[in-house]
């Protein structure tokens, strides 16, 4: 298989991961749009690894998976936050910061 | 002790400190503080003038020469120096600025003769007093007016001479006023402050222009640079002509006399301490001081006339016409008292210094002895009254003392053998005729003659004839009486320390001893004038006697005021004092406080309330500019248009600041791309 195939897969992986980060609005789903995003770029870590046969691109994917779990743990628990306090996972009305 | 006299002022005016912050809680009200100062001051003038007695004794041998007519030598020359103790004050360059005490016959004659009577009068003064209602305040005053005295006499610069001057000045202001509750004594207590300080200007002067003619303050450096003809003979008239000014001020001579007989409004104790035996006798005591100044300066030595012994001989013979129309016993006494102050001007003037201060020394004792005994009067005989027609007469019976010694007192005043009186003013009379002053000798004569006939008729109106006021007159209590004892003494002893005619020139010798002085004449006893002066003295008695006595109110004279038209002239013109006082009020004081005060009007209305109200105006209109055109338009634009923008740009950013954590990300995601794009297209 080329390479090309992969990165392409990627792409679409982290357009819909973008897509979703910015359009969606509850935020459950913007956390899993993030998750998208990073395994695009882990596919992509992946596939270079194996087109240049280095070792090193699949080390980094086992630490942004690991960093990745370690993120959703804080992106869930502020999540819980915002539920608690505004009664709705709505990103939208959590705008408490506008100018 | 001699070089220790600051004691002598300082301990009176610790008892004035004393009196002032603890008088009043004292059993006798400060009194006894004011008592045991000035007896204090009084024992250590007596050490004094024992102590300088011997140095004078020690100096000639025990005084084997006395009584030979012998020259005092000068000091420096071999001669009884003086006892200065002196420290530096302060000293700006070359200049120093003393404080000290210059200690020689003449103050200790003083030393002696200011503590005597000032302790006679404080004794006299817890009776007389009693019962005022400022009795520990006239206590603090009278104690500071003895320190200031003593001051002014031992001061050996002329600045320090100035402060004792200024400050007994006040003490007399004070002292005059001391009734202030009634306005004429407060009027009468300002016109002797402001009228003695037209003479004081004349004495700052004279003080300023020696300091930079002799280049000190120091009074024997002024003198001997007199003496020694460093100081030409311009100057020296200049700064004694100030000098005389300051005289004639302070010892009420012509035409600045006007304050003494009003001064009489002070409390008598007062009058007789400041008014006749010590503060007016500082002006004769500054003259004798700088005699050098004074003898240079007039050329007295020269003889012919000069401007001390016409003022002198002026002021004896007008001071003593006035004692003719007076009722109040204290204005005859006044009047006396600027008569005698003429003798002392008048001796100085001729060159008769011995004679002055001899004269000054016995006029003290007997002067103050006629107050005392005027109070005494008033105390017991006539109700508080000075009134001699209306309130008094008749008083010997009742007040045997006081008229005893107030008859020694007067005939001590009127020149009678051998009284105090008859030998100092005979000295004067024959050193004026010795040194060629005839004029002068006449007016002297002519003064004792009327000296002698207005002490009659004061006399014969308050204690002879019938008894014109009321209650019940009776004789003082002893502290009243025991003063007018010791210096009835005094008159007639006092006259005895200088009694050439047998031979006696004690006074001479011990108080001109160190003085700085020029060669004066001392003319032997010269009988014939003695002779002279006695009888015209007792012509003077006896007319005024029969005029009394005898005719019964004026004989011939009675009513004459009323008859003849040129006598009651007379009378009118002595009665308003020569119009001297018209003159000062409304001449001299009212010409020039009407045009000063309208040409001040109107300056101030037009020239400064113009500039002001100009000024007033500019700054009005400028402020308004200012606030219409920098305050509104320059700083408050600013300020706002600074505002504004602000509001504008944050408006305008607000947008971006949405809160919304997904526009952010998509700001973020689009610059991405959009740097993406950039290098993309770049590469």
């Amino acid at each position: 298989m080329a390479l090309n195939q992969y990165l392409i897969l990627s792409a679409f992986l982290f357009c819909t991961g973008v897509y979703g980060v910015l359009a969606r609005r509850n935020g459950v789903l913007v956390l899993l749009s993030v998750e998208l995003m990073l395994n695009a770029v882990n596919i992509n870590l992946v596939a270079f690894a194996a087109f240049t046969k280095q070792i090193s691109g699949q080390v980094f994917a086992l630490f942004v998976i690991t960093i990745a779990a370690a993120e959703v743990g804080v992106g869930l628990a502020i999540v819980l936050l915002i539920y608690r306090n505004m009664h709705s996972p709505d990103l939208d009305r959590v705008d408490q910061l506008k100018g | 002790m001699l070089s220790n006299a600051w004691l002598i002022p300082l301990i009176p005016a610790v008892g004035f400190v004393l009196i002032l912050f603890f008088g009043k809680h004292l059993p006798r009200k400060g009194s006894e503080i004011a008592i045991t100062t000035v007896g204090a001051s009084f024992v250590l003038a007596c050490i004094v003038l024992i102590q300088w007695i011997q140095r004078v004794n020690d100096h000639d041998g025990g005084g084997a020469l006395r009584g030979f007519g012998r020259a005092v030598l000068p000091a420096g020359e071999g001669g009884l120096t003086a006892v200065d103790h002196s420290f530096t004050w302060w000293q700006n360059g070359a200049v120093r600025f003393g404080v000290g005490t210059h200690l020689d016959g003449l103050a200790v004659m003083m030393l002696f003769m200011v503590t005597f009577v000032s302790l006679l009068v404080h004794v006299y003064s817890t009776t007389y007093m009693e019962g005022d209602r400022r009795y520990t305040h006239y206590f603090a005053l009278l104690n500071l007016f003895t320190a200031s005295m003593l001051l002014l006499v031992v001061a050996d610069n002329t600045l320090e001479l100035l402060i004792g001057w200024e400050l007994v000045g006040f003490c007399s202001f004070a002292l005059i006023g001391h009734w202030w509750e009634e306005k004429p004594n407060s009027d009468a207590a300002v016109k002797a402050f402001l009228t003695t300080r037209v003479g004081d200007v004349g004495l700052m002067i004279g003080i300023i222009v020696l300091f930079f003619a002799a280049g000190s303050f120091d009074i024997a450096t002024i003198n001997a640079k007199a003496l020694g003809g460093d100081i030409s003979h311009t100057l020296l008239l200049v700064s004694a002509s100030c000098l005389l000014i300051g005289i004639i001020g302070k010892s009420g001579q012509f035409p600045l006399h006007t304050w003494l007989p009003d001064a009489m409004a002070g409390p008598t104790p007062v009058s007789a301490l400041i008014h006749a035996a010590t503060m007016v006798v500082a002006g004769v005591y500054l003259g004798a001081r700088l005699y050098p100044v004074f003898f240079r300066g007039f050329s007295i030595g020269d003889g012919g006339l000069n401007a001390m012994a016409l003022i002198g001989g002026v002021t004896i013979i007008i001071g003593a016409v006035l004692a003719f129309v007076q009722r109040d016993i204290k204005k005859v006494l006044a009047y006396s008292t600027i008569s005698q102050l003429g003798y002392m001007v008048m001796a100085l003037g001729v060159g008769a210094w011995v004679a002055a201060i001899f004269h000054l020394f016995t006029h003290a004792f007997f002067k103050a002895l006629l107050f005392l005994g005027a109070g005494s009067v008033s105390h017991s005989g006539s109700h508080h009254s000075f009134d001699m027609k209306s309130d008094m007469g008749g008083l010997r019976k009742y007040m045997p003392v006081t008229f005893v010694t107030f008859v020694i007192g007067s005939l001590a005043l009127a020149g009678i053998f051998p009284l105090a009186g008859f030998w100092s003013k005979d000295e004067i009379l024959v050193t004026a005729g010795d040194a060629g002053f005839t004029a002068f000798l006449v007016v002297g004569l002519f003064g004792a003659f009327l000296t002698a006939a207005y002490m009659t008729r004061c006399v014969y109106l308050t204690f002879f004839g019938e008894f014109r006021g009321h209650g019940e007159p009776h004789e003082s209590p002893p502290t009243l009486t025991v003063p007018l004892v010791l210096l009835s003494v005094m008159s007639i002893a006092a006259g005895f320390l200088n009694a050439e005619a047998f031979g006696i020139e004690n006074f001479r010798e011990w108080f001109e001893g160190a003085v700085a002085l020029p060669p004066l004449r001392h003319p032997s006893f010269n009988s014939l004038m003695a002779v002279v002066s006695v009888t015209v003295a007792v012509i003077g008695i006896g007319i005024a006697a029969y005029l009394w006595f005898q005719r019964e109110e004026l004989g011939p004279f009675r009513n004459l005021t009323q008859r003849n038209a040129a006598a009651r002239a007379g009378y009118r013109f002595l009665e308003n004092k020569y119009y001297l006082d018209d003159l000062y009020d409304n001449v001299i004081v009212g010409g020039i406080k009407g045009p000063i005060a309208r040409a001040s009007y109107w300056v101030n209305q037009h020239v400064i309330d113009g500039v002001v109200n100009a000024i007033g105006r500019g700054t009005a209109a400028a402020a308004r500019e200012t606030y219409d055109v920098i305050d509104q338009k320059v700083v408050d634009g600013a300020v706002n248009g600074l505002a504004e923008t602000t509001g504008e740009t944050g408006g305008l950013l607000r947008y971006i600041q949405s809160g919304r954590v997904q526009r952010y990300a998509l700001t973020l995601f689009a610059a991405v791309g959009a740097l993406s794009l950039a290098l993309w297209l770049v590469y």
